[in-house]
């Protein structure tokens, strides 16, 4: 089994998620990047899951799924609020906690 | 002690002690009593001030459950008495020598199953290898005792509300009432010497306290002060006895250092496993406890200044109860005394010589006071003389039963004496009582039953104990009723001689409180129900108690009725000796009688008879002839003056012994003080300076300050730097942890 394929996919999905986190300023965008860097373990888990002939890993992976979704429910409220008060989903502009 | 071999916990090869650790559930719980005073010690101290009635109706809720555990407690133990009789348990290790001395006690009682107390034991603490523990022997004496303290307490705080009533410091009156319970209940229940001890020292206390229950009177805090140090010289006493006994017991227990178990150091005293030296010795320190503790002559002289409290605290402490631990202590330790000083055989001891001058001594200063609790306050003297002389001879049923007669009809006089001073705002006989007879019959009557109980007249309490200890001197040859531990003729010369005082002197008291004519001021009038019904009940005591000790051969009673006191009470097991009982005979009986009534004829012949004539022809009630004896004749005068001035022993005390120490320690304490101590405090302190410059310029200034000043001026630098971070930015936040996590992968794969 290609085995390697499918890490290497992950990995390039995880480092463009990353990249997505650290670079982007948009707060959807921030959440969307957040979802390939999860999707990239989820591919991760079901490739080990496979070569290992169990369902362990797809079971994780559907519990990654289930908590990404409420995940993103949260994000995407507190984005909400975020643009209700202060008219911006820019996240550099926020620095409220500034020490 | 040769060839010691060691003998495990075996029914056959141990000292029997006469122990066991069953029992019904009263008897091994019997800590719960001196438990309950001592909760609501701590209850009263806490609350009481803020309790409707300021905490004494705590106090008298646990004493008064105290005394029905100990009712149920008594019942259990006659029950276990009589059926228990074949479970003894040896929780000795006990060294028996060839000779086989071990096997001798227990079994040599005549006359009856062996007695099996009850012992329970938990460890205390433990020093040096040793486990201390703590506990409680409950036997016959334990339960008669927690009997008596809980019924006298019980009665004493009721009687206390109404005459402590108002008082400024009611409250931590109850309190103390409630700690003093707890200590003597625990003294009585001890289970080992150093308990015993302890116990000891905290009724000591409380007495301390409740004798200067007023002590902004400088009398009163005097007196605590007096009772207080009079006793810490027999507590140095009690104090060596433990410890020598400690040590005796070690040396014949093998593998064990040494034993604070009472139940063990008397059972190898009885079975002559402790040297005699050993014994004597420990027996003479116990003896100055006793001595103190008790008021014997001559450490007596703390007891008549005690009556500076508060009268029920002298009902309580210093008549019926605390003072009476020093006899309870002899027949506790009962072994190591009839050891020690030898007491089966007929030769006068110290412990029989101490307690029959006592009896005289005490009774004979009883006549010359004015002052009606100092009348009963040497009273007790000369009976606690009395019981400590049975002990010395023997009669140690006797003696007990003496302190259970003793503890209510002097319980009885005292809270009598307390009703009257409550009546007349005094307790001086001569100037301000008189007549009160008209003034409070119910006083009167139950005054006159202790009165006639204490006397020794058939058929109230006191007769019987007295008759009792009379026939356990064993010096009555005449008509039948010998035996007992050997003749002591002198002592039953000392105690006919006091019986006769006793009634003299308690008739002498009883004209000048309540015949004549009434010589204060205002009219008196009969106290409240809380002080008249304590009197009742122990009025109604005084009267019956005897009949638990009816003596045998007499017919007086069915044969189940005699001497259930003496089968109760006085263990047959191997903790106490095998004493032999004396067989009583009816010519002691109306002999001593007669002496008493002589004793009543001769003092009322003079009060009665001379002075009411003498005090019609004057026109007022006198309280004494003016031609009396003591103007008559002068040795008569010369012993009256010895008698008032208490045989000079206060002088002793204070103007010789105390005086005459004070002064040259006095010097040689100055000097000390100038030359030694002053010189070494300057020495010290100028050193100390010079040193304490030097510090504050090197260490202080350079070292401490520059540490503290350099760590502040660090942290403020690494805060200015770290504040960088804290950007505020999410991203910024991510990217650490990105890079914190990539570090760590790096460390994981290059460790692993």
């Amino acid at each position: 089994m290609l085995l390697n394929q499918f890490l290497l996919l992950s990995a390039v999905l995880f480092a463009i998620g990353v990249y997505g986190v650290l670079a982007r300023r948009n707060g959807v965008l921030l959440l969307m990047s957040i979802e390939l860097i999860l999707n990239a373990v989820n591919i991760n888990l079901v490739a080990f899951g496979a070569f290992q002939a169990t369902v362990g890993g797809e079971v994780f992976a559907l519990f990654v799924i289930a908590v990404a979704a409420a995940e993103v429910g949260v994000g995407l409220a507190m984005v909400l609020l975020l643009y209700r008060s202060s008219r911006t989903i820019d996240l550099t502009t926020v620095d409220r906690l500034r020490g | 002690m040769t060839n010691l071999l060691l003998a495990t916990v075996s029914a056959d090869a141990g000292l029997p002690l006469g122990i066991t650790e069953g029992g019904s559930w009263l008897l091994r719980n019997v800590w719960l009593i001196p438990f309950l005073p001592a909760l609501s010690f701590v209850g009263i101290l806490t609350f009481g001030k803020r309790m409707p009635r300021g905490g004494s109706e705590l106090g008298i809720a646990a004493v008064g459950i105290a005394f029905v555990l100990a009712l149920l407690t008594g019942a259990a133990w006659v029950d276990h008495r009589d059926n228990s009789h074949d479970q003894e348990v040896h929780v000795a290790v006990v060294a028996v020598d060839d000779a086989g001395h071990g096997e001798e006690s227990g079994e040599a009682h005549g006359g009856g199953h062996p007695s099996l107390a009850v012992q329970r034991t938990a460890t205390w603490f433990q020093a040096g290898g040793m486990e201390f523990s703590v506990g409680t022997l409950v036997d016959g004496l334990a339960v008669m005792m927690l009997v008596v303290v809980t019924l006298v307490s019980l009665l004493v705080h009721v009687y206390s509300t109404d005459y402590v009533h108002g008082d400024r410091r009611y409250t931590h009156f109850f309190a103390f009432l409630s700690l003093f319970s707890a200590s003597m209940l625990l003294l009585v229940v001890s289970e080992n010497t150093l308990q015993l001890l302890c116990a000891w020292e905290l009724v000591g206390v409380c007495s301390f306290v409740l004798i200067g229950h007023w002590w902004e009177e400088k009398p009163n805090s005097d007196a605590a002060l007096k009772a207080f140090l009079t006793n810490r010289v027999g507590d140095m006493g009690l104090l060596v006895g433990v410890t020598v006994l400690f040590f005796a017991a070690g040396s014949a227990l093998p593998g064990r250092f040494g034993s604070f178990s009472i139940a063990e150091t008397n059972a190898l005293a009885s079975s002559g496993m402790l040297s005699h030296t050993a014994l004597l010795v420990a027996s003479c320190g116990l003896m100055a406890a006793v001595m103190s503790k008790s008021g014997q002559f001559f450490l007596h002289t703390w007891l008549p200044d005690a009556m500076a409290g508060p009268t029920p605290v002298s009902a309580l402490i210093h008549a019926a109860t605390m003072v009476v631990a020093g006899v309870f202590m002899i027949a506790r330790m009962y072994g190591v005394f009839f050891e020690g000083f030898q007491i089966g055989g007929s030769s006068i001891n110290l412990m029989a010589f101490i307690g029959g001058l006592t009896t005289i001594v005490g009774a004979c200063l009883a006549f010359v006071q004015r002052d009606i609790k100092k009348v009963l306050a040497y009273s007790t003297i000369s009976q606690l003389g009395y019981m400590v002389m049975a002990l010395g001879v023997g009669a140690w049923t006797a003696a007990v039963f003496h302190l259970f007669t003793h503890a209510f009809f002097k319980a009885c006089l005292f809270l009598g004496s307390g009703s009257v001073a409550h009546a007349v705002h005094s307790f001086d006989m001569k100037s301000d009582m008189g007549g009160l007879r008209k003034h409070m019959p119910h006083t009167y009557r139950t005054f006159m039953i202790g009165t006639i109980a204490l006397a020794g007249l058939p058929p109230l309490a006191g007769f019987w104990s007295k008759d009792e200890i009379l026939v356990g001197t064993g010096g009555w040859g005449l008509l039948g009723g010998t035996g007992g531990n050997g003749a002591y003729t002198l002592m039953l010369g000392m105690g006919m001689l006091t019986a006769a005082l006793t009634a003299a002197y308690m008739t002498r008291c009883v004209y000048l409180t309540f015949f004549g004519e009434f010589r204060g001021h205002g009219e008196p009038h009969e106290s409240g129900p809380r002080i008249i019904v304590p009197l009742w009940i122990l009025a109604g005591l005084a009267i019956v108690a005897g009949f638990l000790n009816l003596p045998t051969g007499f017919q007086l009673a069915p044969g189940s009725l005699q001497e259930r006191f003496g089968h109760y009470v006085e263990p047959v097991a191997g903790y106490f000796p095998a004493i032999s009982h004396a067989t009583p005979s009816w010519s002691l009986a109306i002999v001593s009688t007669l002496v008493v009534i002589g004793g009543i004829a001769a003092s009322g012949y003079y009060y009665f008879v001379k002075l009411e004539v003498a005090s019609k022809a004057a026109g007022t009630s006198l309280t004494e002839l003016a031609d009396g004896p003591t103007t008559r004749y002068p040795l008569a005068a010369m012993g009256y003056k010895l008698l008032d001035n208490r045989y000079y022993l206060d002088h002793l005390y204070n103007g010789v012994i105390a005086d005459g120490t004070k002064g040259p320690l006095a010097r040689l304490a100055n000097r000390i003080n100038q030359q030694v101590i002053d010189r070494t405090v300057n020495v010290v302190g100028e050193t100390a300076v010079k040193a304490g410059t030097v510090v504050y310029d090197k260490i202080d200034q350079l070292v401490v300050d520059g540490a503290v000043n350099a760590s502040g001026r660090a942290s403020s630098g690494m805060g200015e730097e770290l504040r960088k971070v804290n950007s505020g930015k999410v991203q910024s936040y991510a990217a650490i942890l990105f890079a914190a996590a990539t570090v760590l992968a790096g460390l994981l794969i290059v460790i692993v």
